[in-house]
């Protein structure tokens, strides 16, 4: 069975191809995969007949109880006989039927072998939960083929709701199925009936089953999906909506019905969505004009019917249920495909503008009329011969069960049937004396009389007129017609022999618990039933002969709450609830938000610390006396920096309190902190400057006073709660800290002295590694904000700009008494020598020869001071993060003496190739550890002795700490270039505003 | 082992550092939100540091003896910790940047789509056209007279024979 499946998936797959290649003839090979899965099941008629059908069983999950349990029973047999069948002979087709230049073919075809192979799946698997997977695969197939006019507004509301009542149903289904599943202490479907597990259980599940079952099959109230999905292609409706996916419902209730028909809950159930169902969608049918959805009606209807008959649970009521599932695939399938010949041929479905058909088309009437001969129950039909059996069985009903009910719902069910079923033969075939005019129904036309003359939901009346002009016919390919011939003709030969069909059926009637077995039979004498049947016949033909009053009887009746309205209704305030609780709980406020979050967080940890935790026995003022003059710097700069109304103070006092912790972090015996500390806060304060300039020089005034005490009130909450946190924190340790043989481990293995510089590169480098790479992320999302649709700028480079000395140009109150020096450089260009390289790009009174002389004197001293950071960081303070943040300092030193050029001869790259050099280098030194055979970000350790130099001691991990260091380098020089040069550039040719001109700053000044 | 008593000194900096962080994050000013952040930022790190125990040697090797040097592993994580902020400044400073090219201003706004949404609840409009929720005029007979298959009807002749 598994190969049938996958049989079903390459179709599936290669069909979009298929289609381009050959065009609609791909439909005869896409044919093969639902073929083979008929032939299948013949070939195993026999052994199926004895009960020894192929079961197949492969573990997928293991672990969660999951495998790949197939079983071919009776059911499962005919199941798959109905889906492989008339699945090939609608794919053949649509060979016929679409227009070589009709859109979406492949796709179309994809989705529909798809769908075949979901089916097959879900009738033959043998685990409940497999066999929920195929059923929800066959909601989203169907979702696609009812959908598959995309364009149209129609397509897609029949397919959104056709997918959203199923998937409902089917989430309310499994839960049934786990119910079972858990109560049963098993998946296994074969398991599960033969030892039902009872109990509230039981009867939830049931009920939770229903839900599936009366969505999949479309069984009040949720039958009104069924006509709406009308919108799809013709073979889909005649293969999705009366063959195959409706009856995955019914094959759902013959699957438990053995097991529960007993249950009162069962039962209930079975009668009231089957007899509701059965009337309903007749009445229904009988007013409708498009004969697509008289069919889809008379399918709602007949799905009742079938409900009720298999889950009666007697096993004469079985055999004859089956034996109608049967007939009605065979029927109903051959009538929706004679319905798109007639809709291929006169363009039109509207029964009340057909005429003439049936002799211009004399064979299509005639698969027509075997089909609508088997519906209405007229003998030797297969539909006779099923609905002869429903009646006798039901009369035979053992006593206290609901027989007469169900019998007179039956008898009313079918006498609709055959009254809806002349109409539609008589509608799609017949001659007649008047037809509406084309013209009546122009969709305008429509609209109008709706609009003007009656409420929405009223079908206005369109008289016929005598001698108006019928729907025009063409002659479509015959080829159209031999499938839904093969059908009716089927149709009528297995009624022709009952007794085969009875053999073959049996054995599933046979797993019912109760009632005597049933038979089927072309002729059972002159009985109760026969007499009903002729009853049923006559009182059908009554009913259509007096249609007109009918019609108009039911146009005018009071029609009730329309369950597609209610459904609609019922979305719309799902929709308005949804919008309420988006518009409570997401107010799009961020303090608001934040404020949420700490509250929490105050509430949850705060709770914990207080009643979890034990507070500590002692506690000291002080490590040492130093500390304390550090933390009051600390605590004063933050409350200052907190009040601060001018942004640059608050700058500042946040650079102080930053020098400050770094004072802290000196005293708890970290040095690597420190010195990262001080280099981090230098690098920061210069960035905030940079941005600063752009900024107006004051905070904006919040206007609401009060808000500051809530946040006041907020932010000593969480203070005191991360106090109490960290008064309990150092006590709460039940553990011997992990890096208790760090220091052992970092000369051993990671082959330096400096503990945290091996932790870094070598103990915990993959921390590290996920670090550099949330600063590229970071720097290159600094370069977007700026450069937007660029990387990285170009780099200013001194000779490109010699003559223009206005970099920083601005306000210049000195500028008569320069003009005399300047004339002077001017006068003797060979004497011009420079400190630095750019600086007289700059304009003259932004230039400090004292700053230029210092720059020029400390550059170089500073990177190889980084450079000696970088190298003897393993075994001292330093490592790849501070040599970078000092090289960093020294390029920000150069940009601000010598302006943007001057940063671009300093480091004429672009920071993106420092960036992604230092990420290669420290994730190729991690891989090539693992060429060396040992685990990626292994340290190895050459120890070489040099002549002269001495002893040289090289760990592999330096060159991840090298790639550490270029991240960082690359980071500041992206700052730099972005915020700093880049904006630089911008105020000169003034796609900014300059600074000073703007409005913010002016209002702020003047508070 | 390390000494687990907790420091008076570095928990009442925390603290404070906690509060002043907090206060500032639920401004509207990015750059003040930012100063908030940077404060937070200190005030965790040196929660690491005392949770990891008192102040000790540097954990050099050779150079200090090793029973009293101070727990390296949390050192280890506060440095990134400390890199990655200086990420992040930079990062929401460029945001403010922008904030500033764009508005003239650097607060943070309510979220407009948000507060529409709000809007439009409260007078039960819908906030996104819904085919599946309308209720239109058309009855079903409408739509299936619209509904046509892309079948042969209606082809020229000799497309049909292709």
């Amino acid at each position: 069975m598994l190969l049938l499946l996958a049989i079903h998936l390459a179709a599936a797959v290669v069909a979009p191809v298929l289609v381009r290649w050959w065009g609609r003839r791909a439909f005869w090979a896409l044919a093969l995969a639902p073929a083979s899965a008929a032939v299948w099941a013949l070939s195993w008629t026999s052994a199926v007949r004895e009960g020894n059908g192929p079961v197949e069983r492969i573990s997928w999950i293991p672990q969660l109880g999951l495998e790949l349990t197939f079983r071919l029973d009776t059911l499962s047999w005919f199941m798959t006989l109905i889906v492989g069948g008339v699945g090939a002979l609608v794919l053949i087709y649509c060979a016929g039927y679409f227009s070589t230049t009709a859109h979406g073919l492949g796709r179309f075809g994809g989705v529909f072998v798809a769908f075949a192979g979901g089916m097959l799946g879900l009738v033959t698997s043998d685990d409940m939960l497999l066999l929920f997977v195929f059923w929800e695969l066959t909601t989203v197939t169907s979702y696609l083929l009812i959908g598959h006019y995309s364009d149209r507004k129609a397509s897609r509301r029949a397919a959104m709701q056709a997918i959203v009542i199923t998937t409902a149903g089917g989430l309310a289904m499994l839960m049934g199925v786990l119910l079972l599943g858990e109560s049963a202490g098993t998946y296994r479907l074969s398991e599960v009936i033969a030892h039902p597990p009872g109990g509230t259980a039981a009867t939830v599940a049931i009920f939770c089953l229903f839900a599936g079952v009366a969505t999949k099959s479309a069984l009040i109230p949720f039958h009104f999906w069924l006509p709406a999905a009308m919108a799809a292609p013709t073979p889909v409706s005649a293969y999705l909506h009366a063959a195959a996916m409706v009856k995955a419902g019914i094959y759902l209730v013959a699957r438990f019905a053995p097991a529960y028909s007993t249950h009162e809950s069962w039962r209930w159930c079975v009668v009231v969505l089957g007899g509701g169902t059965l009337l309903l969608g007749g009445y229904r049918a009988l007013r409708q004009h498009d004969l697509k959805l008289v069919l889809a009606f008379g399918t709602v209807s007949q799905l009742g019917l079938i409900t009720l008959l298999v889950g009666l649970g007697s096993r004469a009521t079985a055999l004859a249920g089956l034996a109608m599932l049967g007939a009605h695939a065979m029927f109903k399938a051959a009538l929706f495909l004679v319905v798109g010949v007639v809709d291929a041929a006169t363009g039109t479905r509207d029964l009340r503008r057909l005429s003439g058909v049936g002799r211009a088309l004399p064979l299509t009437a005639l698969a027509g009329a075997l089909a609508t001969a088997s519906m209405i129950g007229l003998p030797p039909f297969a539909g006779y011969v099923a609905k002869e059996a429903g009646l006798e069985a039901l009369g035979h009903l053992d006593e206290g069960s609901a027989g007469p009910v169900v019998l007179v719902a039956v008898a009313l069910g079918s006498v609709l049937t055959v009254a809806y079923g002349l109409r539609l033969w008589w509608g799609a075939f017949a001659t007649k004396r008047a037809v509406v005019p084309a013209s009546a129904l122009v969709p305008d036309a429509v609209a109008t009389q709706v609009d003007g003359a009656s409420s929405p939901g009223t079908t206005t009346r369109l008289e016929p007129v005598i001698g108006a002009e019928p729907a025009p016919i063409t002659k479509p390919s015959l080829m159209l017609v031999w499938p839904a011939m093969i059908l009716a003709v089927l149709g009528l030969a297995v009624a022709l022999l009952p007794q085969l069909g009875e053999h073959l059926l049996q054995p599933y009637a046979e797993t019912y618990p109760e009632g005597e077995a049933g038979h089927l039979a072309l002729w059972a004498g002159f009985t109760p039933t026969f007499v009903l049947t002729l009853g049923i016949l006559a009182a059908g033909v009554a009913l259509w002969l007096v249609r007109d009053r009918v019609e108009r009887w039911q146009s005018g009746a009071y029609r009730g709450p329309e369950a597609d309205r209610v459904y609609r209704r019922f979305m719309r305030r799902l929709d308005d609830v949804a919008a309420d609780v988006t518009a409570v709980t997401q107010r799009g406020s961020l303090p608001l938000y934040l404020g949420i979050i700490l509250a929490v967080f105050v509430l949850a940890v705060g709770i914990t610390t207080i009643t979890q935790t034990s507070w500590p026995d002692q506690l000291k003022a002080y490590d040492q006396p130093a500390q304390v003059v550090f933390a009051a710097a600390t605590i004063v700069s933050a409350a200052l920096a907190a009040r601060a109304r001018r942004r640059l103070k608050a700058v500042i006092l946040l650079g102080i309190g930053g020098y400050a912790v770094a004072g802290l972090f000196l005293l708890q015996g970290a040095p690597d902190l420190a010195l990262t500390q001080v280099l981090v806060e230098t690098v920061t304060l210069v960035v905030f400057v940079l941005v600063l300039r752009r900024l107006p020089p004051y905070f904006s005034d919040r206007p609401l006073a009060a808000s500051r005490w809530v946040r006041l009130g907020i932010g000593l909450a969480v203070g005191l709660t991360v106090a109490g946190v960290a008064l309990v924190a150092p006590g709460a340790r039940i553990h011997a800290p992990v890096s208790e043989d760090f220091a052992e481990e970092a000369v051993r293995w990671g082959g330096g002295h400096n503990i945290v510089n091996v932790t870094l590169v070598d103990i915990r480098a993959w921390d590290t590694m996920g670090e550099i790479s949330v600063l590229l992320v970071a720097a290159t999302g600094v370069a977007s904000l700026v450069f937007l649709s660029r990387r990285g700028g170009q780099i200013f480079r001194a000779d490109e700009a010699r003559q223009e000395r206005r970099v920083w140009a601005g306000p210049d109150p000195m500028a008569r008494l320069r003009r005399a020096t300047d004339q002077a450089r001017v006068d003797a260009p060979s004497t011009d020598r420079e400190w630095l390289r750019a600086g007289s790009t700059l304009a003259p009174q932004r230039r400090s020869v004292i700053f230029e002389v210092v720059v020029r004197l400390l550059y170089q001293t500073m990177i190889v001071y980084s450079l000696f950071l970088l190298f003897s960081g393993h075994n001292a303070p330093g490592g790849g993060f501070a040599a970078g943040l000092v090289t960093g300092i020294a390029l920000i030193v150069r940009y601000l003496a010598g302006g943007r050029y001057e940063l671009g001869e300093a480091a004429p790259v672009q920071p993106g190739l420092l960036l992604g050099l230092g990420l290669f280098l420290s994730a190729g030194v991690g891989l090539f550890a693992l060429v060396l055979g040992g685990s990626v970000l292994q340290s190895w350790i050459i120890d070489i002795h040099l002549p002269l130099i001495g002893d040289l001691h090289l760990v592999t991990s330096l060159f991840f700490d090298v790639g550490v260091y270029l991240v960082v380098v690359g980071l500041v020089l992206d700052i730099l270039r972005s915020l700093g040069a880049e904006l630089d550039r911008r105020a000169e040719t003034g796609e900014d505003a300059a600074f000073g001109s703007d409005d913010g700053v002016r209002s702020g000044a003047e508070r | 082992m390390i000494d687990m008593t907790p420091n008076l000194v570095l928990v009442v900096t925390i603290g404070v550092l906690f509060t002043a962080g907090v206060y500032l994050l639920l401004e509207r000013s990015l750059s003040r939100v930012l100063i908030g952040v940077i404060l937070l930022g200190n005030g965790a790190n040196l929660l690491f540091l005392v949770a990891g125990g008192a102040a000790g040697r540097p954990p050099i090797v050779g150079v200090e003896p090793e029973g009293q040097m101070s727990d390296p592993l949390p050192q280890a994580m506060v440095l990134t910790a400390i890199v990655i902020t200086l990420g992040m400044t930079a990062f929401l400073l460029a945001m403010a940047y922008r904030s500033w090219q764009l508005h003239r201003h650097d607060e943070v706004q309510d979220d407009v789509e948000d507060r529409r949404i709000a809007r439009l609840a409260a007078i039960d409009e819908r906030a996104t056209a819904d085919d599946d929720t309308e209720e239109g005029s058309e009855t079903l007979d409408d739509e299936a007279a619209t509904a046509r298959d892309e079948t042969d009807d209606g082809l020229p002749a000799d497309e049909v024979r292709r």
